[in-house]
């Protein structure tokens, strides 16, 4: 630990007003950083990370306020500071970029006349040299062209592009110390790995110290120097990030340790020591359940306008159809858990609908035990025999339920309308033996959504997609939207599942730790077409193609144990 | 961008055919003996079959519909009974005297409405928020036609500080010469200080009028908007560069908050074209309003036709006017194309 | 950031799990009491709907009855709100004057609510896959929606003729392209929705879908919009009678007794316009202020 404190944080607690009362987001929490020195803050949603960094920076919305402790910023007190003091700190020694980089930008001002105002706002530049300046700052983050991007809008840039500009923003005044909320949740892995790489390399050039709130311990273990974990509002444990993967000495940091998907473990070893039992033995796979030939899925590239000018000119030309996906062919054996993965916008969602029959290809076959679905148009499959073989498990737990419907209903659902089951009784018994099977409590059957925690509404979901004894199940990012505690939970269930009921699995990710924990094999798309695909310890391991390396690379390393 | 503007203005065509198409309907396939309508109520029935063999009303619909479009392009609105003038004529000399009027109204409220949303927005629970909570509920219950009785009682008959509500101008001040027809400007325009004053002091009560019965939608979208642009991420990034609050709030939240304001003016709009015709009756304002009204009690059906249809177009092309000023100040808008 | 999520398997425990009615109930007691406002509005609306029954039975005097020896009378203590030109108690007429008004605004937004629901779930059915019905309900729409709407309603009346249905009707029409497109928009959020997606993989048609996972989800936004669109619909039959389009004097309507009031303002005459004129704005305010409160209380954002 650095001698020198940049920033100071004792006893610090911030409570919001609610209408449930008072409730204390941050509890006495410590934290201090030195001069040069990168710090992790790390926890799961609602561990009070970011109300944190909120309260450090005088900016928390106006139901919060700090109930206790204190905060110096190189020895100056920030919570008795006026908010001129604070004004003139803010951008100038201490900024903060954000998650959702696209939504920090002002819409409807050019990125470099944002930059603009915060090196006006500080005096580092005047109206004659602000436009040279801000391009200066574009340029530093590495952003090509930085002449053109200058007048850009938010929405003309992608969403790695819209961090460089805040990154450019954050450090325009040559700040001593850099907030970085979770600065790149949401962005695509390689984009994620472009992202960190420059704030490392920005502020160690600079001395800077930095703070990173994430969620995610690789992370932190891998680009910050010391890690602190929270826990519902309390630091749990503060250690260097070498010895933290090591020798965690919290009971929490341990759990949240062992979620962590990482190389060289199976998923037991994402559990609790303790709770987990052996393995299910690997089921060899039998004959090809699904087989996917030459899918084309192709959207025409035209807006309101270009009907009106085609109305009135005959002269324009038919733009070439968007190929969202471009000629693929893949298999799916029975017992089978193949991944599917890829970047934003590689195509893979859309396969995935198309092989769930709620789309229809624009060319291609899809043949599931033999039978062509693919020429069953997506309205006709509503009703198709086939129908209970294909069921699928959504992203969102929250948003795939159907708020006014309680969880038994949810799970009788498939049942009534496919599984030819009649009577309340029988119906009743079924989701009862379902629930269990998904380790569902079955008094939980009869709440609402709202009422269930993400991990249970994860737990019905599930248990609708196997309600009707599927054959394949597509699973669409289902753990994306939750802690990485609760998602070992469910990456284990699913693999329980799986060797309990025979089903096959299309797992759709983007996280490769995560495909190769559960899938035997992986299929890596880019621009819709597939680039490798075999085995997924081959194609992890030993990746041929370049793109899959460079997704392999960019996972972020954690030193290991 | 000249491309956008184009488009745009391409898209109220349906709109526009559509408006002529339900005015058509209004006028001939209602129930109801329509060639007695144009007829006037006195008319005998030769003069109600000489007006259907006049208006063609024997002919099938279609060809009817060929011919009333054909009429329009022409500017044939038919004929009022009431002045035994074309009904265009008539609505083009009475147009600006509304149109001031409505304008009056419009700007007083956004001079009002736009403030004092934005300082509720910025010191939500501060007497001023409340302020703002009961111009807005209160506003959007009064009903037009009561809030222009009660400002003539107590200005007029009460206070005696406004002239009798009759009329744009003084009988014994002079009619400045026509300019614009907005006898405002037109007074000015000849140095016609006297007429200026007298047509600002009896524009003064109906304006206000349908300016407290438009500051309720606007106040409320802009006190809305504003709290919402003030909790964006956005704002708060600019908070975090330490940015002074006057640009966290002007540049940053107003600007943002402005575009839902400009969206809402086409229902403002909608909802002052017509209370324009309950404001005109009050205050016997020379408009296409009180027109359509006599020509209603009249039971003269051309006029109010016409004023139907007038009304429409002018909204329609307001419309436009309001999305063409989106484009402007929203860049997503302006290059999308 | 919130309340911190309940690890998964824990369940919540002090949250006893409720009906979605009785939830719905005690959220509403919640609302109220936390806005004392909502509670009278809602006792307003109660009392409203009183007059409306039994009005005629409360009125003193016959509503039509004239007397000319009393005409132009302020309010006293025989007549508490005066007396018009004719020497008819006023009182007795805005009493009795509930019945139609409320009458028209209920009507109307009844009948649009039926049609404006209809169409709009009818379009999102079809609107899956980009159906007919879904284009001419958002064409008729936006036909209506080019007309500034009074002006639209002036037109109908003139065509139509003068008689209380024909309010009640084109009250609805120029409601109507307000609901459908709330009915659209908030179909259109869900349609993509997980559940709906699921709702489609579990075996269930379009139209089943429509009705029994879209429709339940936005019934309760229909519901605040019915209450907050019956303030502008009797705003507007007052507007129309004020002209002299739909209900004929003598009929003791609130507009026309504006109307009425209206000659006499400039001699001071004041309580004939003012007393419909305050009648009219109470029912109003109390419908906006039902509709902000019944917002408060399906709007799940608000729920804990």
């Amino acid at each position: 630990m650095s001698a020198v404190q940049l920033l100071d944080v004792r006893d610090l607690t911030v409570e919001f007003a609610t209408r449930r009362g008072v409730v204390q987001a941050v509890r006495k929490v410590d934290l201090s950083v030195g001069k040069g020195e990168t710090i992790g803050v790390v926890g799961e949603s609602g561990s009070g990370k970011s109300v944190t960094s909120y309260a450090v920076m005088r900016i928390l919305d106006r139901a919060g306020r700090v109930a206790g402790g204190s905060v110096s910023f190189s020895g100056l007190d920030l919570l008795t500071a006026s908010e001129a003091d604070m004004r003139d700190l803010r951008g100038r020694e201490m900024s903060m970029i954000f998650q959702n980089p696209r939504a920090a930008l002002n819409p409807i001002r050019g990125v470099g006349r944002q930059i603009e105002d915060v090196l006006r706002q500080h005096a580092q530049a005047g109206s004659d040299d602000a436009r040279r300046k801000a391009i200066e700052a574009l340029t530093q983050v590495r952003i090509a062209r930085p002449e053109e991007r200058y007048n850009a809008y938010p929405f003309e840039l992608s969403g790695g592009m819209c961090q460089r500009v805040v990154i450019a923003l954050a450090l325009a005044c040559q700040p001593r110390l850099l907030i970085a909320d979770e600065p790149t949740t949401g962005l695509d892995v390689t984009t994620q790995k472009a992202v960190m790489d420059l704030i490392v390399d920005l502020t160690r050039e600079r001395g800077m110290s930095t703070i990173l709130i994430t969620h995610d311990l690789g992370l932190a273990a891998a680009y910050c120097d010391r890690v602190i974990v929270m826990e519902k509002g309390e630091v749990v444990e503060s250690a260097l990030s070498s010895t933290i993967f090591g020798n965690p000495s919290h009971a929490y940091t341990r759990k949240l340790m062992r979620a962590t998907p990482r190389p060289g473990i199976t998923l037991r070893d994402l559990l609790p020591e303790g709770e987990a039992t052996p393995l299910p033995p690997p089921v060899p796979a039998g004959e090809a359940l699904l087989s996917v030939e030459g899918l084309v899925k192709e959207y025409p590239r035209q807006g309101a306008s270009r009907f009106m000018a085609k109305l009135f000119r005959k002269d324009v030309a038919d733009a070439a159809p968007f190929r969202a996906v471009d000629g693929l062919s893949f298999e799916v054996r029975r017992g089978e858990s193949v991944g599917l993965v890829g970047e934003s916008g590689c195509g893979k969602s859309t396969t995935s609908t198309i092989v769930m029959r709620l789309l229809d290809p624009t060319a291609g076959r899809i043949l599931f035990g033999g039978q062509d679905i693919g020429a069953i148009p997506a309205r006709d499959f509503a009703r198709h025999p086939l129908r209970a073989k294909i069921q699928m498990v959504f992203q969102d737990p929250t948003d795939s339920l159907n708020p006014r419907h309680t969880a038994g209903r949810a799970i009788a659902d498939p049942i009534l309308r496919l599984g030819g089951l009649r009577g309340g009784r029988t119906v009743r018994t079924r989701c009862e033996d379902l629930a269990t099977l998904v380790g569902l409590p079955t008094d939980l059957l009869d709440r609402f959504p709202h009422q269930l925690s993400g991990g249970q509404k994860a737990r019905v979901g599930i248990a609708r997609a196997i309600a009707l004894d599927p054959d394949l199940v597509i699973l669409d990012e289902p753990t994306a939207a939750l802690d990485v505690s609760v998602q070992a939970i469910v990456l284990n269930l699913l693999a329980d599942l799986k060797a309990k009921l025979g089903m096959s699995y299309l797992f759709v990710s983007h996280d490769l730790h995560v495909v190769r924990l559960l899938c035997d094999r992986v299929i890596v798309m880019k621009t819709g077409q597939i680039v490798e695909q075999g085995s997924a310890a081959d194609v992890i391991d030993t990746p041929r193609h370049a793109y899959t390396r460079e997704l392999v690379a960019a996972i972020p390393h954690p030193p290991t144990s | 961008m000249l491309k956008t503007i184009g488009d745009r203005i391409l898209t109220t065509i349906p709109a526009l055919i559509g408006v002529v198409l339900v005015s058509f309907l209004l006028t001939r396939v209602l129930p109801g003996d329509t060639a007695a309508y144009f007829a006037g109520p006195a008319a005998t029935p030769q003069a109600i079959a000489e007006v259907k063999a006049k208006l063609g009303l024997d002919k099938p619909l279609p060809e009817q519909f060929a011919k009333y479009v054909v009429d329009l392009a022409h500017g044939d609105l038919g004929q009022s009974l009431t002045t035994g003038q074309p009904v265009l004529a008539d609505l083009t000399s009475r147009l600006p005297a509304s149109a001031e009027l409505t304008l009056f109204g419009l700007i007083l409220s956004l001079v009002i409405a736009i403030p004092l949303g934005v300082v509720a927005a910025v010191r939500q629970g501060s007497a001023v928020d409340h302020i703002c909570r009961v111009v807005v509920t209160a506003g959007v219950s009064l009903p037009v036609f009561f809030t222009g009785l009660i400002l003539v009682y107590v200005f007029y008959f009460i206070l005696q500080w406004s002239p009798a509500p009759l009329g744009r101008i003084d009988v014994f001040a002079t009619t400045p010469p026509t300019v614009t027809g907005f006898y405002l400007i037109d007074s000015l325009v000849v140095g016609d200080y006297e007429a200026f004053r007298s047509a600002l002091s009896q524009m003064l009560l109906p304006g206000v009028t349908l300016a407290i019965f438009s500051l309720a939608p606007i106040a409320r979208i802009t006190r809305a908007s504003m709290i919402s642009a003030l909790s964006a991420e956005f704002t708060r990034t600019a908070k975090a560069s330490g940015l002074s609050p006057r640009r966290v709030i002007v540049t940053y939240a107003l600007r943002n908050a402005l575009l839902p304001v400009v969206t809402t003016l086409g229902m403002v709009f909608s909802f002052l074209l017509g209370a324009n015709v309950l404001v005109e009756k009050v205050f016997a304002w020379p408009g296409v309003g009180s027109y359509a009204v006599e020509a209603l009690i009249a039971s003269d059906f051309a006029p109010v036709q016409g004023f139907v249809l007038a009304m429409a177009i002018i909204y329609v092309v307001l419309n436009l006017l309001i999305d063409l000023a989106y484009g402007v100040i929203d860049p997503r808008v302006r290059m999308s194309s | 950031m919130s309340a911190p999520a309940a690890a998964d398997g824990a369940p919540s425990g002090q949250q006893r799990p409720k009906g979605r009615f009785a939830e719905t109930l005690s959220h509403a007691r919640h609302i109220i009491g936390e806005n004392p406002v909502t509670g009278l509005s809602f006792a307003l609306f109660a009392l409203l709907l009183l007059c409306a029954v039994f009005g005629p039975l409360l009125s003193p005097y016959d509503p039509l009855a004239s007397d000319t020896v009393a005409a132009l009378k302020p309010p006293s203590a025989h007549h508490w709100f005066g007396t018009d030109q004719l020497g008819r108690d006023i009182l007795s007429r805005v009493l009795v004057a509930t019945r139609l008004d409320m009458l028209i605004a209920i009507l109307s937004v009844a009948l649009v609510f039926f049609a404006g629901g209809l169409a709009g779930v009818a379009g999102v059915a079809a609107g899956f896959f980009g159906g007919w019905t879904d284009r001419i309900v958002g064409r008729v729409s936006d036909t209506i929606m080019a007309f500034p709407l009074f002006v639209l309603a002036m037109g109908i009346v003139a065509a139509l003729g003068n008689t209380v249905t024909n309010i009640v009707i084109t009250t609805a029409i120029i409601n109507f392209p307000l609901y459908t497109r709330i009915v659209r928009a908030e179909a259109n959020v869900r349609r993509n929705a997980g559940y709906v997606l699921a709702a489609r993989l579990t075996g269930n048609s379009d139209t089943r879908i429509a009705l029994t996972t879209i429709l339940p989800n936005i019934l309760p936004i229909m519901v605040v919009q019915m209450s907050l669109t019956m303030g502008y619909a009797i705003l507007n039959a007052a507007g129309l009678s004020f002209i002299g389009l739909g209900v004929r004097p003598p009929a003791a309507e609130w507009g026309i007794m504006v109307a009425e009031g209206s000659a006499f303002i400039v001699s001071g005459e004041w309580w004939i316009a003012l007393f419909p004129g305050l009648a009219l704005m109470l029912a109003v305010f109390c419908f906006n202020l039902v509709g902000d409160g019944l917002r408060d209380i399906v709007d799940p954002l608000r729920r804990t």
